[in-house]
């Protein structure tokens, strides 16, 4: 990319990101552009001091058999906390299996929005593409506002955008690995190409991560084990809230472009003699 | 015989999911918590008239941390 070229893009991400405003999904306007995942948490005290800490508004939740010995309850918790529970459909990895999943998290929380994960790789966690796809035009049809956690290929976030889904979450690199953003340019591709909210969803491993992806023009981040798992997760949840905020504040402002030399930040005119007669 | 949350148990004739649930120790109305009779969700508002029939797997699930 040209000089011009580069100049021309960050003006053009800049007044995308103006036109966008506050992170907005399925015509619902979040106070927060960071979604907290639970996951993680050695404790519910550690996970509800997290929340007070990054002030989020939306957090996830998975759904499991229920444990009758089970201690505490994770939704009076968050209940208490005044937030959202945004259900996921983690650990299904076929199309139906994640169909019924939001449809229980439906009927158990009363919410039709759904962070819909199909994952097609033990190892990795990967998300299953076609699954993915089919259980996204499933569930739109039948009413919910599907979160598709995706790959970072742009060609599947427009497909899960041509079916309905009311934002894409692709990833940074797999759940949990804190490797960051493996591949910007895709990110970018995709941040491109809709109108819709992008949520950069995995791989944060601390807060340089997350104002990086907020840099390069994702309207939110969600984030669970660069919290939970931090040796201090409050400290955590409060720096990486720092830096969601500071990366969309840099986005709005307009980074100067990189350039391969130096350009002097002090004028060259009216420099003084100083070599003498 | 029915399998509730994989486990094999009797069941007493004409047991409805509401019993089911109830024997987990879920307080009345049940928020947080869902039911899967072979697959199919019960809707909460049927729990009281849905018969778990012998040979059913029920699986009933509630919110944990994850995601």
């Amino acid at each position: 990319m040209s000089p011009v070229d580069a100049r021309e893009h960050l003006a053009a991400a800049r007044a995308d990101a103006a036109a966008r405003g506050p992170l907005t999904i399925a015509g619902r306007q979040l106070r927060s552009r960071l979604i907290l995942g639970t996951g993680g948490f050695p404790s519910l005290e550690l996970l509800r001091d997290a929340i007070e800490a990054c002030e989020a508004e939306l957090v996830t939740v998975a759904l499991r058999r229920i444990d009758p010995a089970a201690r505490g309850s994770l939704v009076d918790v968050l209940d208490a906390a005044g937030v959202e529970l945004l259900p996921n459909t983690a650990g299904c990895f076929t199309a139906r299996d994640a169909v019924t999943t939001a449809k229980l998290a439906r009927e158990a929380f009363e919410t039709n929005w759904v962070k819909l994960e199909v994952i097609g790789d033990e190892r990795t966690l990967l998300p299953d593409a076609p699954e993915l796809l089919l259980a996204a035009e499933e569930l739109v049809a039948d009413g919910f506002v599907v979160l598709p956690y995706t790959t970072d290929d742009p060609v599947l976030a427009r497909r899960l955008e041509d079916v309905g889904c009311a934002a894409v979450m692709p990833l940074g690199s797999p759940i949990g690995s804190g490797m960051g953003i493996a591949n910007p340019y895709n990110l970018a591709l995709i941040r491109e190409q809709t109108d819709l909210p992008v949520i950069l969803d995995a791989g944060i491993g601390t807060a340089s991560d997350a104002a990086l992806a907020m840099e390069h023009g994702c309207d939110g981040v969600l984030c669970a084990s660069a919290i939970s798992r931090a040796q201090d997760p409050v400290a955590m949840a409060k720096a990486i809230r720092a830096a969601v905020d500071a990366g969309r504040l840099a986005l709005e402002a307009g980074r100067i472009p990189r350039r391969r030399y130096a350009e002097a930040s002090s004028p060259m005119d009216g420099l003084a003699d100083l070599a003498g007669a | 015989m029915i399998r509730v949350n994989g486990r094999e148990r009797e069941a007493a004739p004409g047991a409805t999911v509401a019993q089911l649930v109830a024997e987990l120790g879920v307080p009345a109305g049940g928020r947080g918590v869902a039911v899967a009779l072979d697959g199919e969700v019960v809707p909460r508002g049927a729990w009281e008239r849905t018969p778990v029939p012998d040979g059913a797997a029920v699986e009933i699930v509630t919110a944990v941390q994850g995601g």
